[in-house]
């Protein structure tokens, strides 16, 4: 499974349950993220014991994009099937800003800043 | 009638750094020009880095946190006022961008829809005066109920909770005569 567009990328590995993000998101709402939207849906369905967002690549995200993260921890939090694992890096400043405020929807989240 | 909340300090145009990007709102189709608030961030950002050049590790990590930061908030502005700006006024909007000694500061100016005036100057409100961990939660909940998908108060939220920026705002007619509001949007990020 794999949304492209100009300038990123969000692919699903179901060998290793991981979404990896890659390149910058800025998309206009929810119209445009809903094929991002629909990709996180069918890996929350598929339930996999820890789901991993690799999100190290992701130079950039908007907060219409912070918000689809959001939603999707919620699911998987309301679902209870899956663990959540999030890969990210120091070197990319808005990770280390704003992506332990997942863990507040979600105390179990596990967050790596590498 | 000129309504300030929180700490607006007015833009000085004459001693200070700065560049501002104007944009004719009604020149082209809202998507197209969605694309250029992204190409105007990450251009701000870049430029900025001019101002703090990287000859050692703590500067280099100085220059990719501004930048980061810059790109950032420059895009969530931008990104606001070309959804917000009231078309019917025909007014540009613009994008500041100040240095100074301590800190940057941002204006982001736009018609705004009389309308929806209300109800944006009570959350204002709610920023400089409620719990900000309560209202970030509330907001993200609230997103989550919400299809239309409007980020840009999460967005604001962000600036404030996740990097520690300060926001205030001036709404003002457009002119002396003038029924149109312009809402200018001041985001100040300490150095």
């Amino acid at each position: 499974m794999q949304v492209r567009g100009e300038g990123y990328s969000v692919a699903y590995d179901p060998a290793t349950a991981t979404v990896t993000f890659q390149g910058t998101l800025r998309l206009r709402g929810a119209a445009e993220y809903a094929p991002i939207v629909q990709l996180l849906d069918e890996v929350v369905a598929a339930a996999p014991e820890t789901i991993t967002l690799n999100l190290a690549a992701l130079r950039f995200l908007n907060s219409a994009g912070i918000n689809v993260l959001f939603k999707f921890v919620i699911k998987v939090r309301e679902q209870g099937d899956s663990q959540v694992l999030v890969r990210a890096s120091s070197q990319v400043p808005w990770q280390g800003k704003s992506l332990k405020n997942l863990q507040r929807l979600m105390p179990a989240l596990r967050l790596e800043l590498e | 009638m000129q309504k300030k909340f929180g700490d607006f300090v007015e833009p000085n145009h004459t001693d200070q750094e700065c560049l501002i990007i104007h944009f004719s709102p009604t020149s082209l189709p809202l998507q197209q020009r969605w694309r250029t608030s992204g190409l105007s961030a990450d251009f701000l950002a870049e430029y900025w880095t001019t101002f703090f050049p990287a000859h050692d590790v703590p500067s280099r990590n100085k220059q990719i946190e501004i930048k980061g930061s810059i790109n950032y908030i420059a895009n969530e502005l931008l990104e606001n006022v070309m959804k917000f700006s009231y078309r019917p006024a025909d007014l540009p909007v613009s994008l500041g961008l100040y240095l100074y000694q301590d800190a940057f500061r941002f204006y982001a100016g736009n018609a705004i829809d009389p309308q929806t005036l209300d109800e944006f100057r009570n959350f204002v409100q709610q920023l400089l005066t409620r719990d900000l961990d309560e209202l970030y939660i509330q907001q993200v909940k609230h997103n989550v109920e919400d299809e239309s998908g409007d980020s840009s108060r999460l967005g604001l939220l962000m600036m404030l909770n996740d990097y520690d920026a300060r926001l205030a705002w001036k709404f003002e007619p457009a002119s002396q005569d003038s029924d149109v509001i312009v809402v200018t949007t001041m985001v100040q990020l300490a150095l």
